[in-house]
């Protein structure tokens, strides 16, 4: 497991040190998930081991509340979250073939993130854009009237970007 | 006494008990609603919805563990549409499982064949998708198999409400959902004790245990072995269970003699073991007494207990006896002593056990257990697991001839045999440290106040003028709340028993499954086996285990004296604090100390 940033853990830490002082800590679990997500993007095994101490709840009871709600991301998530929208027009209009290309094109599954850490590929309700069914959205910006070709274009726009903030 | 109400059900008129639930009052009145999430001892989740019972005036069948009953009720248990919607249900569990009956290991033991034998289930109705998961192998002990889980949940409870070990969780959600560790860790790296209470309460085979029938087999019929076998206390008053015999039968003799007849050249009693634990346990016990030792004094009997020790109560390690359990001190005594007396090469010895007990196969393999780089013990089977060899070679169990134990390991007196009792090990070690101390004989052997399936038992007895308090803890709940005690008031007791598993090793993870119209645990059964063992105890002439003239030879012809050298590198260990991959709760609200 990588090195989690001190600097975040010591924010953490002292959120979970306040409430853990409160009556019924533990009901303040989901809060500290929230702030460990909003610190770090995922909800890291450290910190579940941690909170289960200052909060005194068994990590398995933690594990059962970080799994059971699919806000909460497990594995460190990439630079940039792919949301294919899935709501009922983009369904119609080819969402699963654009699915699968991205599945096959980043070479992951749903909720996975790539090797090279650049994309995560989540599932999204309607994201509201209908009228430019199928869409995807990365990170804040939706792209519409998808098709195979047009996805992956996308995607390796993506990686030159990528690549060349990395030359620079 | 509260104000006793009128219920009707299926017509009739009915006084019952208020403050009580539908499920509770109808059995009290011999309805028994059919039930699958549902366990006495367990909080109630309602989750299978197997129980539904129609309530006028209710709006949809309601789940009868979790609804109340009121004065004027009018309930009825088994209407046409009840009977199709409980069938329904059923079939809904059932079209989610594997249907793998016969090639299953508790086949004609699971409780949801019988569920669904009991709906009439002839057909199939619905056939959806089915979830599909790996079998989890990588314990020595408990085996997980969450394609043959229906969710309801009786593990996860036993584990974190009576166990209190929180090493189960529901994970995911829905269709996903699985029973698992956290982080979905391999039992093996995760904190389960291997207690196997979860295989104990769960109604399918989700939990099973590590099976080793063949590898004993296979060994059974290697001629360049010997043979040697071991057998627990509670083995004995359980094992007629599984060939349908009344509970709390001792089956010590047919058991030998049908241990003998699967090839077993020797057969050893680790009651002898127990008597030789006590020897041990209550010199132990005097010195540290007199010379200021740690205390109180915590027995390591029970794997289980000391698996939960190391990772949940590491500061109080040096409080628990050095002694390694009966089983274990009789695996060394049969690949030394008895090897040495009867000129075979112990490397030879295939040294098996058959423990009421999942934990066991875990001790077995333990590093920290070996002496002259052997194991003890080579072979751990349950229970189960003996009963079914028996069975599988054909041996007339029930009819057989009673047989004996084989010397020098076999004979035992009446303190070995109540090991298997929650607070047999605390009423033994008192017969002989009483004695050993005061040089005085115990009159009253019988130590009523640690008997009994109280959680929690407290005593004391004088020695020579000083008092000597004791408390008894059985299942890893109860213990932990008793250990919370003792961290905070370290002087409250001196000698503490505890037992990992319901009423002490008669409870075990590896007895027989609860036979048809019977609660796994029900506390009338527990009651029954341990009553097995006082009746062996009190038809014994040796009730001491210092009076058992064999382990007096074994002292003069090989350990010399308890506690001497030869006795701490054979018959003594010491373990260390495990990182914990958990916790256990400061405080254990809600829960209160169970029966």
């Amino acid at each position: 497991m990588t090195e989690l940033a001190q600097d975040k853990m010591t924010t953490l830490r002292e959120f979970m040190a306040e409430v853990s002082n409160k009556d019924y800590a533990e009901s303040y679990l989901i809060a500290v998930l929230h702030k460990t997500q909003e610190l770090f993007g995922y909800v890291p095994r450290q910190v579940m081991d941690e909170a289960s101490e200052a909060l005194q709840i068994p990590t398995a009871h933690i594990w059962g509340v970080a799994t059971f709600y699919h806000y909460f991301n497990l594995e460190p998530i990439g630079r940039h979250t792919i949301s294919v929208c899935m709501g009922t027009a983009c369904y119609v209009k080819g969402a699963t073939q654009v699915l699968d290309v991205l599945k096959k094109e980043l070479g992951v599954e749903v909720g996975k993130t790539t090797e090279d850490r650049l994309f995560t590929l989540q599932e999204a309700r309607c994201l509201g854009a209908c009228g430019i069914a199928p869409v995807i959205m990365i990170d804040d910006k939706i792209y519409g009237e998808l098709d195979a070709k047009k996805t992956v274009e996308i995607i390796n726009q993506y990686r030159k970007a990528a690549a060349e903030s990395r030359k620079v | 006494m509260s104000q006793m109400i009128t219920i009707t059900i299926n017509g009739k008129d009915y006084r019952v008990e208020p403050n009580q639930t539908v499920m509770q009052a109808a059995d009290t009145l011999g309805f028994k609603i059919p039930r699958l999430c549902y366990h006495p001892k367990l909080s109630i989740e309602g989750a299978c919805r197997v129980c539904i019972v129609e309530v006028e005036g209710q709006r949809n069948f309601v789940a009868s563990c979790a609804f109340p009953v009121s004065d004027g009720m009018k309930i009825k248990t088994n209407t046409h549409a009840l009977r199709r919607a409980r069938r329904d249900i059923v079939e809904l569990i059932i079209d989610n499982h594997p249907m793998d009956c016969h090639t299953c290991e508790r086949d004609g033991n699971c409780e949801l064949q019988r569920l669904a034998a009991s709906m009439g289930i002839r057909a199939r109705h619905f056939a959806g998708e089915r979830k599909r998961y790996e079998e989890d192998l990588s314990s020595e002990a408990v085996i997980r198999n969450p394609e043959k889980c229906i969710l309801c949940g009786r593990c996860v409870r036993m584990c974190s409400e009576i166990q209190q070990v929180h090493n189960l969780t529901q994970a995911h959600r829905g269709f996903q959902t699985v029973v698992m560790p956290a982080y979905d860790l391999p039992m093996a790296e995760s904190v389960c004790t291997a207690c196997g209470q979860c295989i104990n309460v769960c109604p399918t085979a989700a939990f099973v245990e590590k099976n080793y029938t063949q590898e004993l087999f296979e060994q059974l019929n290697d001629p360049e072995r010997v043979k040697v076998v071991q057998f627990a206390p509670s083995v004995r008053a359980a094992i007629g269970e599984a060939f349908g015999l009344p509970i709390g039968q001792n089956m010590e003799g047919q058991l030998i003699a049908a241990l003998r007849k699967l090839g077993f050249d020797y057969v050893f009693d680790t009651q002898f073991g127990a008597d030789l634990t006590i020897m041990e346990e209550a010199n132990e016990f005097l010195e540290r007494l007199q010379n200021k030792g740690t205390l109180p004094m915590i027995t390591s009997c029970s794997s289980a207990w000391m698996k939960c020790l190391e990772q949940f109560y590491p500061d109080l390690i040096d409080n628990v006896s050095t002694c390694k359990s009966p089983m274990s001190m009789q695996g060394a005594m049969i690949k030394t002593y008895f090897a040495d007396k009867m000129g075979i090469d112990p490397t030879k010895i295939c040294s098996a056990a058959a423990m009421c007990c999942t934990a066991k196969k875990y001790e077995a393999e333990r590093p920290e257990l070996m002496f002259d780089g052997m194991r003890g013990v080579d072979v751990v089977v349950t229970t189960r697991e003996i009963a079914w060899m028996i069975k599988s070679a054909g041996i007339d169990f029930v009819n057989i001839q009673p047989e004996k134990a084989d010397h020098p390991l076999g004979l035992s007196s009446g303190a070995g045999a109540i090991f298997g009792a929650t607070g047999g090990v605390m009423e033994a070690a008192i017969r002989t440290a009483y004695e050993l101390y005061t040089g005085q004989t115990l009159v009253d052997i019988e130590v009523e106040g640690v008997r009994g399936l109280k959680g929690i038992k407290e005593g004391s007895l004088t020695m020579d003028g000083q008092e000597i308090r004791v408390a008894v803890a059985h299942g890893l709940g109860n213990a932990c709340k008793l250990l919370e005690v003792v961290r905070q008031d370290p002087q409250r007791y001196h000698f503490i028993e505890i037992m990992g598993c319901p009423g002490g090793c008669v409870g075990g993870g590896g007895q027989p499954y609860a036979a048809i119209n019977t609660i796994p645990l029900d506390d009338k059964a527990l009651k029954k086996r341990a009553q097995a063992l006082y009746d062996l105890d009190r038809g014994k002439t040796i009730r001491r285990s210092h009076d058992n003239p064999d382990v007096q030879k074994l002292y003069k012809e090989f350990l010399q004296h308890p506690l001497s050298s030869v006795s701490h590198k054979y018959l003594h260990t010491h373990y260390k604090a495990k990182l914990p991959k958990g916790i256990i709760p400061k405080e254990a609200k809600k829960i209160e100390v169970t029966q």
